[in-house]
């Protein structure tokens, strides 16, 4: 189990963990990224300070600090 | 003739407006990024015998509403009377957009489903079964492109006969447990009158589950609440350890997300693409290195645009406006309504024309950022930027729509969550220079530097205004709001070519605009002016200086006619308001024609342009050779000239700005703060710049 912020990009896998708080989290959900979603990461910007995601083909643009409140265990790439 | 009521509601950015726009004709707003509408918008078609009006939402994501635009759908979709909603999905990514739509349904109202963006799924081979979904949601579904205009048609149909046939049965349920907790909650509901509907009594229960503090609120004063408040307590405790969940929210929406999921992989067929356009656009755009330049590249192409291309017709206006103006001296006899007409209107009118194609180059700028999808990437780009400055990335979508007009971009504000975000972005958004006062700068910038740079000096006032903003949020967040900027969480939507048929419409309303305002707002406020600076009359001016040599040649002639006018000007009405108004701006080493601009710059920004066109024009005898540029240069000096640049960035925006600030800021000390410090500021940093240029000799 990892967080979003400690993985490459070009990372795939399942979402395991969302552990924002509400209602950072309920926002997280109906994007999609929730428990059970397949989820890639695309893109950071330099700092790492900005990270992208895509889930179920929403792309999802998150702030280092809700990033690493997502944990995902790493997987094969689907899509 | 029967009333129609209806309501679309769906996630952002899903077409909801465009589908509007194909169906009726209306010209919604409409662009490629999560909140492009932020107020109900309604309208009225009639069809069949029957009025139907279509009520326009601002985008959910789900009835736990979070960002103050959504609470705007929310508040809309529990409280006010409506016949049917008609749910707009995104067939691309449907199994998100069906977690909402199984919230509606819970609504227990009569319910249409438009699958909208097909035409996006099928050509990437993908297909969705219609009678299939149909059948499971147990609802009518609808197919459309509202891009192309397919399907569509359709809808209208499809409202009125659900509306005269009878409420289908819900087909909704979830897993039994839950429903035999909903269940419960219900009967004890029911003993209250308010809910003697049974649909919404389950409605009520559901949302309960959902932890809905605004549903919380209504039953918070019924009699049953103590009892109900009880059962509740117990329900969620039971559910939370059964599904081993924090929240029976989450259990809601674990539940719903496997329903979607599972209703999707029945009726959609979607091949397995390798790579999108959009990924490998975004490869380039937001690379981590390269993104941030080409962003800026972006920017200063448009301005250079915006001054170079745009500039190219103006001679021509100006030109024409300028023989209208002389056939007019021509035609009429000499008196006040030549005067008003030569002086006054045409003159003011005309100057405000000439820039028509400037604001035109803008606002086109601005139209593509927002519906290619460029946007959001913009706004994931300047975040960690965004966040030193105490704000967050979305925050900068509104403040490039301050670029365009400052009174949309206010309501823009209200896609940011936090009060404190948006109050601060709110406070700094007036330093957006907004396309009414392009003219100005322009009109500077074309009288006092170099052509070669004019473009580069465009861009530079763009970027120092933006700058500044930033600097006064992170004064503000530090000095007044201590605490952290909200999180920032955002969809990024797929690139999409712009729809070239929107932009034209965009810009054919906003040249209606800007003609409408010129000929009626513009043309009233300089024959105002002309009025002001014309009168009183003083015959024994003329009296005076005709005392000496009574024929004076040529050169000399003139020259005395000049003085003769400007103490005419001087003597008049408006001479004596600018004189008393001088004092202020007499350390920026403005004169009172200057003055009397600004000041009529607070209507509206393009009162500066015409009312110096007018007032300059008046003052000068020798009209015939002479344009506004050359009469500016003559009397302007260098520094005075970056003083009124500074002085125009940074002040109170217009009247119609500032009554919206009003009406979205409630609180009175905000709103006094917000009509002060603009003007403070705008003034102290134009003395300061001026002092500068003056010790530096020029
Ligand atoms: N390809 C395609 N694009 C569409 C279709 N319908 C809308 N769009 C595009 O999708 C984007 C969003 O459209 P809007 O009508 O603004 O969406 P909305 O649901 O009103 O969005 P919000 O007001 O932000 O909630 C725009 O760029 C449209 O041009 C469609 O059927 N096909
Ligand atoms: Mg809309």
């Amino acid at each position: 189990m990892k967080a979003i912020t400690e993985c490459a990009v070009g990372t795939c896998g399942r979402v395991v963990k969302v552990r924002a708080k509400e209602p950072v989290k309920g926002r997280l959900v109906s994007l999609g990224v929730a428990k059970g979603a397949q989820i890639r990461i695309l893109d950071h910007t330099l700092a790492k300070q900005t990270w992208e995601v895509e889930c179920d083909g929403t792309r999802v643009a998150l702030r280092e600090e809700e990033a690493a409140q997502v944990f995902l265990e790493p997987g094969e790439c689907t899509a | 003739m029967k009333k129609i009521r209806v309501v679309l509601a769906g996630q952002p950015n899903v077409g909801k407006s465009s589908v509007i726009n194909a169906i009726t004709d209306a010209r919604l707003h409409v662009g490629n990024f999560s909140g492009v509408t932020v107020e109900k918008k309604e309208v009225t078609l009639q069809r069949d015998g029957f009025e139907i009006e279509i009520v326009d939402l601002p985008g959910i994501y789900s009835l736990n509403a979070y960002t103050p635009e959504e609470q705007v759908a929310k508040q809309y979709l529990l409280h006010e009377p409506f016949d049917l909603i008609v749910n707009v999905v995104d067939a691309n990514v449907l199994a998100r957009n069906l977690t909402l739509t199984f919230q509606l349904m819970d609504m227990q109202k009569k319910m249409v489903l438009v699958v909208n963006m097909v035409d996006e799924l099928q050509k990437q081979g993908g297909e969705i079964d219609r009678k299939r979904l149909e059948e499971l949601l147990g609802i009518p579904v609808i197919l459309t492109s509202a891009k192309e205009g397919k399907g569509v048609e359709e809808i209208i149909g499809t409202l009125i006969a659900l509306y005269q046939a009878p409420k289908p049965k819900n087909k909704l349920f979830y897993d039994e447990r839950i429903e035999e907790q909903i269940g419960k909650i219900v009967r004890v509901l029911r003993k209250s009158p308010h809910f003697q509907d049974e649909g919404y009594a389950r409605f009520v229960a559901i949302r309960l589950l959902d932890r809905d503090e605004d549903v919380y609120k209504i039953i918070h004063d019924l009699p049953v609440f103590i009892e109900l408040h009880e059962l509740l307590g117990s329900i969620y405790r039971e559910l939370e350890l059964e599904f081993d969940e924090e929240s029976t929210a989450d259990m809601m929406n674990d539940e719903r997300y496997a329903l979607a999921k599972a209703a999707v992989m029945e009726v959609v067929k979607k091949p397995n693409l390798k790579e999108s356009l959009t990924d490998r656009i975004d490869r380039l755009l937001i690379h981590p290195v390269f993104g941030l330049p080409i962003f800026l590249f972006f920017m200063w192409l448009l301005f250079q645009i915006t001054f170079t291309v745009g500039s190219l017709p103006m001679e021509l206006i100006d030109g024409f406006f300028t023989a209208v103006s002389e056939g007019v001296k021509n035609v009429l006899p000499a008196g006040p309504v030549q005067s008003v007409l030569a002086d006054g209107v045409i003159p003011a009118v005309g100057s405000i024309i000439m820039f028509l194609p400037n604001v035109l180059i803008l606002f086109m700028g601005i139209n593509l950022l927002e519906q290619t999808g460029y946007m959001a990437r913009t706004a994931f780009l300047l975040d960690g930027f965004m966040k030193k400055f105490g704000l967050q990335g979305k925050a900068f979508i509104p403040l490039v729509s301050g670029f365009g007009c400052t009174v949309p971009a206010y309501m823009a504000a209200r896609t940011l969550k936090n009060p404190t975000d948006r109050i601060i972005t709110m406070l700094v958004l007036g330093f957006m220079s907004c396309s009414a006062r392009l003219p100005v700068y322009v009109l500077f910038i074309g009288a006092f530097f170099p052509t070669a740079h004019a473009g580069n000096m465009l861009f530079l006032i763009y970027i120092s205004g933006a700058l500044l903003g930033l600097l006064v949020a992170r004064v503000l967040r530090s000095v007044l709001f201590k605490g952290e900027p909200e999180p920032f969480v955002m969809e990024m939507p797929p690139y999409r070519f712009p729809s070239l048929k929107a932009l034209g419409m965009e810009l054919w309303i906003k040249a209606k605009l800007f003609l409408k305002k010129a000929g009626t707002f513009i043309a009233g406020a300089s024959m105002i002016v002309w009025f002001l600076s014309s009168y009183p009359a003083h015959p024994e001016i003329r009296a005076d200086f005709m005392k000496g040599p009574a024929h004076l040649a040529g050169a000399q002639k003139a020259q005395i006619e000049h003085q003769i006018r400007a103490r005419e000007l001087e003597e008049s009405y408006l001479g004596y308001i600018g004189k008393a108004i001088e004092p202020v701006f007499a350390p920026l080493g403005f004169d009172w024609r200057m003055s009397v601009s600004v000041v009529a710059g607070l209507a509206a920004k393009e009162g500066v342009v015409s009312t110096l066109a007018t007032l300059y024009a008046v003052g000068d005898a020798d009209e015939k050779s002479h344009t506004l540029l050359k009469r500016l240069r003559e009397n302007i000096s260098l520094k005075a000239a970056v003083a009124m640049i500074i002085i125009i960035m940074v002040y109170s925006p217009c009247i119609a700005a500032m009554s919206t600030f009003w009406a979205e800021v409630p609180q009175w000390a905000w709103r006094g703060f917000y009509l002060v410090y603009p003007n403070v500021l705008a003034w102290l940093l134009a003395f300061g710049a001026y002092r500068l240029l003056d010790m530096l000799g020029y």
